[in-house]
Formats: structure tokens, C-alpha cells, sequence
């Protein structure tokens, strides 16, 4: 799984895409992992840009939050922005959207998130 | 296999309506007649149908009855929750006393809330009844006796006057019972619970209650997927969000309506009845649950076949 990242604001943003379905969740796990080591405490917020996710099931809605837990224990900042009208009623539906800090927009993010 | 009727739909503990609840819904239903008058009967009624469900209606309050109508004189159960008093005096107004009749139930569980209704089963005092009590684990007998024993009962086990007689079911293997090939799945629940699929020449339904699905376990994804395959009506725990069942109720046994929705899409199922309610959520949450859960399904659809959702109710009629 390939996932773009480019730095705007001192955040680390990482661009995903496509359906983040059971297929591919463990995918996304390890794609993940060596973000989330660096995401501790006094490191850069990783940002999960997701205007290009069209789908997410609850395998892959558990990889989000595993991400955000990993990031809390070590005082790091992770969050996602910029959902789909359709992927954001998937977060509010499961009320992952009250378990993972999610912005509206990549910019709403970095002015919350950067420095 | 006809039709299914729930008895009993509610999680964990039978749930009352309070008279705050009651009120709520006579000023709401007020407020939306707006000083209108009725001619007669019909068109009070016709607008008390125009009203939402949690407005007009309740989803109701009686733990975990299930009964499966099918082509044969026998009567099947799944679990006796509060749901089978009601269930007991029904059949009671209809088949009368005596005459004897043959009950078949199927316990997911041994937890409370799906046997406390078995000292309420009227059908069980009547001598001439018969009663098969179709389960997986090896203390089924043990569970039923000992709720019907002091201190916690007045009436002693040995007071039932019809016959009772258990089935210890093998797991994963059919059993061919009413007419049915009756086939049950262990499930993830503390103490185990199974889930069961009855299948008839041309019909199914899988009755899969107190059930946790552990979102990183693709393996018993794909064991329920087979499970629910193609079923007419799946009748799913969807006691939680998903981000509950995930998180902090974790390892509580139960499930959502996310993962109901996919499974049964994954599986190709016709519809999905979404049951074991929480007993916190009133009718407008419940509603509000069964909307999203409707829209969550039509979303996600893409290009299969729709798959129908509803909310069980006490008192629900699902004709197959
Ligand atoms: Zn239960
Ligand atoms: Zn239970």
C-alpha cells in the first residue's frame, strides 16, 4: 500500500486512498507503522489525509483507532481530515468520529495541529 | 418456514417504559395533531400510522423470544427471555387446555436474560406438553433447573407438569428437527454462546444473538459469512456502535450494526432484523439507530442487490 506523504505547517500528512476495506486493513497497518513510531511527543503530528478514501469498513475503521491509541500512549498527535460526505457518515454511523480526532479539512487540521 | 415472530428484543434486562416516556410520546403525538378533530375511529387511527414509530409505538422492553413459524405442527424457539410469557399465554388462548403441543427451543445461552422467562412458560405446567430444550453446552439442564429452585423461584423444577426433555446439539453439524436442518455456531461470548441456522427447502434464517466479532479476526469473518450465507432474515446482536464494541465494551460480547450490515451484505443476505437492544436507549435512539443503520446499508451497497433492514420490535411479524 503506497501512501504519499508531504509536509505542510510542520504536520506530517500522509495521503490515503481507494476502498480501506477487510482486504486490506493489515496492509494498512504495516503502511502505517513506521509513521506512527515517529509519532510521539515533541515529533511531528501525523495527519491522515483522506479526500481520497471512498470506502471504510469497520477493519479498517479499527486500524484508525489503533493508530490513534498508539499515538496517545506515546503523547503524539494523529488525526484525519478531509472525509468524503459519504465516509463521514460511515465515522459518525459507527461513532468513530467520537473516537478519532477528525478535521474538516487538511488546512482546518495544520492550523490546529502545526506550528 | 413462514414467518418470525419476536416476542422479546431487548438486551441484557427486560426494560419498562417509565410514564415520562409515555408522556413524551402524548405530547409529541399532540403537538403534531395541532387541534385537529377526529370524525371517528379509523382516522384517529389512520393518524396515530402516520406518526413515527417512536412516537406511536415502543420497541418494547421483554429479554431475548424469538418463534419460527414453520410448515409444522410443532412450535420452535429460539431462547427464553421475558419474551416467552407472553409467548406461553398466547399459545395458551390458542390451542387451549388440554391440548397437547410440542415446543422446541433452542437456547443460544445460558445468561439470564435468555432462560428467565422459562418458569413464565405457562405450556411448561400442563401435563401432556412437550417440551425439547435444544442446546450446546454440556450444563443446559443444570441452567434451567437452577433457576427454578429455592431461594430464587417459588415453584420447583420438578413442578413442571409437561415433559421436558434436552438435546445436546454438536456444533457446526445440521440436525434435522421439525422439518428443518438445524445447525448451530459457536459464538464469542463469555461462558460461549451459538448461533443458530434453520433452513427449510426454500427458506432460511439464522438467529445469531450475544455475539462479539473481533474486527481483526478475518478468520471467523469469513466462518459467518458462511454462516449467514444467502439467509432470508439474520437476526443480529446489534446491541452497540461499533466504536463501543471496539473500544471500551470490548470483550463485553457484543456487537453493532455495523458489522450486521456487513456480514450480511457479504453474504448476500436478504434482510437483517436488528436485535438485543440496549436497554439505555429508549424508542428515539433506537429509531434513530435503525435510520442510520437503513442508511449506512444504502451507501454501502454499491452494486449488490439491496439487503433490507429493520428493527425488531416485541410484537414484530417478519413473513418470510
Ligand atoms: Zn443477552
Ligand atoms: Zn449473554
Amino acid at each position: 500500500m503506497n501512501l504519499p506523504i508531504r509536509e505542510q505547517s510542520g504536520v506530517l500528512i500522509v495521503e490515503v486512498g481507494g476502498r480501506i476495506d477487510h482486504s486490506i486493513a493489515e496492509e494498512f497497518t504495516r503502511a502505517l507503522e513506521p509513521l506512527l513510531a515517529n509519532c510521539r511527543q515533541g515529533q511531528a503530528p501525523v495527519l491522515l489525509d483522506f479526500s481520497g478514501v471512498i470506502y471504510i469498513s469497520s477493519a479498517g475503521l479499527r486500524v484508525l483507532m489503533m493508530a490513534s491509541r498508539q499515538a496517545k500512549a506515546q503523547q503524539g498527535s494523529f488525526a484525519i481530515a478531509a472525509l468524503t460526505p459519504l465516509v463521514q457518515e460511515v465515522f459518525t454511523i459507527s461513532r468513530f468520529n467520537l473516537i478519532v480526532p477528525c478535521y474538516a479539512s487538511v488546512d482546518a487540521a495544520c492550523k490546529v495541529l502545526g506550528k | 418456514m413462514k414467518q418470525v415472530v419476536f416476542w422479546g428484543t431487548r438486551g441484557s434486562l427486560p426494560t419498562a417504559m417509565t410514564s415520562h416516556d409515555i408522556r413524551e410520546k402524548i405530547v409529541s403525538a399532540l403537538v403534531t395533531a395541532n387541534g385537529r378533530s377526529f370524525r371517528n375511529r379509523a382516522a384517529i387511527d389512520e393518524f396515530v400510522d402516520s406518526l413515527p414509530f417512536a412516537v406511536s409505538s415502543t420497541f418494547g422492553g421483554n429479554s431475548s423470544c424469538v418463534e419460527i413459524v414453520a410448515d409444522c405442527p410443532e412450535h420452535i424457539i429460539c431462547d427464553m427471555g421475558s419474551g416467552a410469557r407472553p409467548l406461553g399465554q398466547a399459545k395458551i388462548a390458542r390451542f387451549g387446555v388440554p391440548n397437547p403441543q410440542t415446543y422446541h427451543i433452542f437456547v443460544s445461552h445460558l445468561h439470564w436474560d435468555h432462560l428467565m422467562g422459562f418458569p413464565f412458560f405457562t405450556p411448561m405446567y400442563i401435563p401432556g406438553n412437550r417440551i425439547v430444550i435444544h442446546g450446546c453446552h454440556a450444563q443446559l439442564e443444570e441452567a434451567i433447573r437452577l433457576q427454578m429452585r429455592a431461594p430464587c423461584f417459588p415453584v420447583d423444577y420438578s413442578q413442571a407438569g409437561a415433559k421436558i426433555e434436552f438435546d445436546l446439539m454438536t456444533p457446526g453439524k445440521p440436525h434435522f428437527i421439525c422439518g428443518l436442518n438445524v445447525t448451530p455456531k459457536l459464538q464469542l461470548h463469555a461462558g460461549d454462546s451459538y448461533g443458530y441456522r434453520f433452513d427449510s427447502v426454500d427458506k432460511s434464517v439464522v438467529y445469531s444473538t450475544d455475539s462479539e466479532h473481533k474486527l481483526d479476526d478475518i478468520e471467523s469473518f469469513d466462518e459467518f459469512i458462511r454462516f449467514f450465507d444467502k439467509a432470508d432474515l439474520v437476526i443480529f446482536d446489534a446491541m452497540y456502535s461499533l466504536a463501543e464494541a471496539a473500544s471500551v465494551k470490548s470483550d463485553w460480547g457484543h456487537s453493532s450494526n455495523v458489522v450486521g450490515v456487513e456480514l450480511c451484505q457479504a453474504a448476500a443476505a436478504k434482510k437483517l432484523a436488528l436485535f438485543h437492544h440496549e436497554p439505555i436507549h429508549d424508542d428515539k435512539q433506537l429509531s434513530r439507530l435503525f435510520a442510520e443503520t437503513r442508511r449506512l446499508e444504502q451507501i454501502t451497497r454499491g452494486e449488490r442487490a439491496p439487503l433490507e433492514i429493520v428493527s425488531a420490535y416485541d410484537g414484530l411479524i417478519v413473513e418470510l
